[in-house]
């Protein structure tokens, strides 16, 4: 309990991107990130000046670069893929150090590797900025189905809690002697998995019948309505509208 | 699998975006029906496992090892609507949070992780479970055939986007294979385990299983030494579903499509298509002629006398949804006119009063 009620991707902090309402953050960052993946890729400089802007934001916010940087490591699979890329695309071939690359796979996987970057990068800015909750609540003023708000609110709650339950499970397997190696023990691990389905089920249920008896009647209690005025629209917008005049920018240069 | 930004470019993903979207509100409908007033702890907690048994892993062999994709195993333990909505969730959750997908291509994964495994799942389930025996074993093998077949689905369908909207041109006979290829061995993977799942579910308790709801034995009661069916319990009423109007429906997507023909077209590459690209390439175009219709004002996707290309182009693609959406209507209400004639006609139709959307589900359920 001493870690505090905040998940692990979160950094605390007061920095005027933490302040600003959920809301407005979500909607700068889907606007970013589709500026940036509508930008043509043959402007390179465009994705630098993404970056810049994208480090500044970080700057504002206070995370260090190491933090970032380490939360990027999730797209490793995919710059794995892009590396291939120039391999396998068909095309007009140029001989870069004695191996022959496809000039449209070269393009292809700088588009990937520079696009999934910048997408992963605010996404990661984004999650390390606010809180489980209020990004539950900006969703929630962003329209989303307030029954799918729900079911994602209850995903996140428990998400930890299931979680912690697997790895109890684990540690009495490997505590009984178990060794989890091929296929073999496919069967005890199945089995694991069916009985993590009832007890979350079942956890359900339970949960269910607490909310009936505390007069839950389908609709979550608002406790804390999120409001954004005008200047915080502003500020968070900021961040897509430089993005965009960089993008129309690259359009007609 | 999950998809990062700029591997699909804005139109196919804004279009796949609402497809999910269709998807998400549709399965939003169907799983209060799948689990009443109780879908948000539940959908939640199902969505919770979902997430945590992604991270359980399974030894292949020589130290690498998979984990469950979800779609099929979900769909057979919650039903496909509360499965869609599931995975939707888990998809959303880990684009927002943990930058896993892009968000730009949260459309493209939720219907290829999200809506394509689970229906085509479900599909075939239904489709074995109707076909073989109705005993517990039966249930087992059809989630392992499932499951094995949803995966390389999704690979299909993944290839059929990125065919269409991808933004480097590997050959399109290099994908499909490399994509199925690996994903027929992914997908033995997720079936043994999803089969052997779905077993020690149905082990210890087959009533969560909604795949297995058919296979309940009638109660028996032994009475004086002979066994006695007991007295069904009384089935609840179904709830009665509230009238919702078809104008809202229509009215929507009449919206929609406008903005996407008017708005979205602006950005479609004005590149010819693959198939268009591979008849130039291959000469196969040189004895193609013009349409017939090639002359009149809305050829070729533009609009005459108009000059700019995207304004034109977006203005024949709403001068064409309006068309459609004529002539559907017009189909649509002609056919309603009829039925509601001959309805009346034979005796006030025993209850089976015509509904527009209401109809068609309770039929699509019967042919499932």
């Amino acid at each position: 309990m001493g870690a505090g009620h905040a998940h692990r991707l979160y950094r605390h902090g007061h920095s005027p991107v933490h302040r600003l309402p959920p809301h407005c953050k979500l909607a700068a960052v889907l606007c970013f990130v589709v500026v940036v993946v509508s930008t043509p890729r043959e402007a390179m400089w465009a994705f630098a000046l993404y970056a810049v802007l994208l480090g500044a934001v970080a700057g504002v916010a206070r995370i260090p670069a190491g933090f970032l940087l380490k939360r990027m490591l999730i797209e490793v699979p995919f710059v794995a893929f892009a590396v291939l890329m120039p391999f396998v695309a068909q095309g007009e071939r140029v001989e870069v150090m004695g191996v022959s690359l496809s000039v449209s796979g070269l393009w292809g996987a700088w588009n990937v590797l520079a696009k999934g970057t910048l997408g992963v990068a605010a996404s990661v800015i984004l999650a390390s900025t606010t809180e489980l909750r209020e990004l539950l609540l900006g969703l929630q003023r962003l329209k989303l189905p307030p029954l799918l708000v729900q079911i994602a609110s209850f995903m996140i709650r428990y998400g930890d809690v299931i979680t912690d339950e697997m790895r109890r499970m684990r540690i009495a397997r490997e505590s009984r002697g178990f060794d989890s190696r091929g296929i073999r023990q496919w069967g005890v691990l199945g089995k694991s998995a069916g009985a993590l389905f009832i007890r979350s089920y079942e956890r359900g249920e339970r949960v269910h019948l607490a909310m009936m008896s505390r007069g839950y009647a389908g609709s979550m209690p608002v406790i804390d309505e999120v409001t954004a005025s005008r200047a915080q629209w502003a500020r968070a917008l900021a961040l897509p509208l430089s993005a965009l005049a960089v993008c129309l920018l690259g359009w007609t240069l | 699998m999950h998809v990062p930004d700029g591997f699909i470019d804005i139109p196919v993903s804004a279009a796949t975006g609402v497809i999910a979207a269709g998807a998400v509100a549709v399965s939003l409908r169907g799983t209060r029906r799948e689990l009443d007033e109780r879908t948000a702890p539940l959908a939640g907690l199902v969505a919770a496992f979902i997430f945590a048994a992604q991270m359980l892993n399974f030894p292949v062999a020589a130290g690498t090892s998979g984990h469950l994709l979800g779609g099929a195993l979900a769909a057979i333990l919650v039903g496909p609507y509360t499965g869609v909505l599931c995975v939707s969730v888990v998809l959303l959750i880990q684009s927002v949070l943990f930058a896993d997908g892009g968000l730009t291509a949260l459309g493209v994964n939720i219907t290829n992780m999200g809506v394509v495994t689970v229906v085509v799942a479900y599909l075939i389930f239904r489709g074995l479970v109707k076909l073989l025996p109705g005993k517990r074993g039966s249930v087992t093998a059809a989630a392992f055939a499932a499951a094995l077949l949803s995966v390389p689905a999704a690979a299909v369908t993944f290839t059929g986007m990125y065919m269409v909207g991808g933004t480097t041109d590997v050959a399109a006979g290099t994908v499909f294979t490399a994509m199925v290829g690996v994903h027929t061995l992914i997908g033995i993977g997720e079936a043994t385990i999803t089969a052997l799942t779905v077993g020690a579910v149905i082990a210890v308790r087959p009533d969560l299983v909604y795949g297995a709801r058919g296979l309940t034995v009638p109660l028996q009661l032994r009475v004086g030494g002979r066994l006695v069916d007991a007295a069904p319990a009384p089935a609840p009423a179904p709830a009665a579903a509230p009238p919702r109007s078809s104008r809202k429906v229509w009215l929507t997507g009449l919206g929609v499509s406008l903005v996407l023909a008017g708005f979205v077209s602006f950005y479609a590459s004005s590149d010819p298509d693959g198939l268009e690209k591979v008849a130039t390439d291959k000469g196969i175009d040189k004895e193609a002629e013009d349409h017939w219709l090639g002359d009149w004002p809305l050829a070729d996707y533009g609009v005459e006398d108009i000059t700019g290309a995207r304004l034109s182009g977006g203005l024949a693609g709403v001068i064409g949804v309006g068309v459609t959406v004529a002539a559907g209507s017009g189909v649509f209400w002609a056919v309603r006119r009829r039925r509601n004639s001959a309805q009346s006609a034979d005796s006030a139709g025993s209850g089976e009063s015509w509904k527009a959307a209401g109809g068609a589900e309770s039929r699509a359920e019967k042919t499932v």
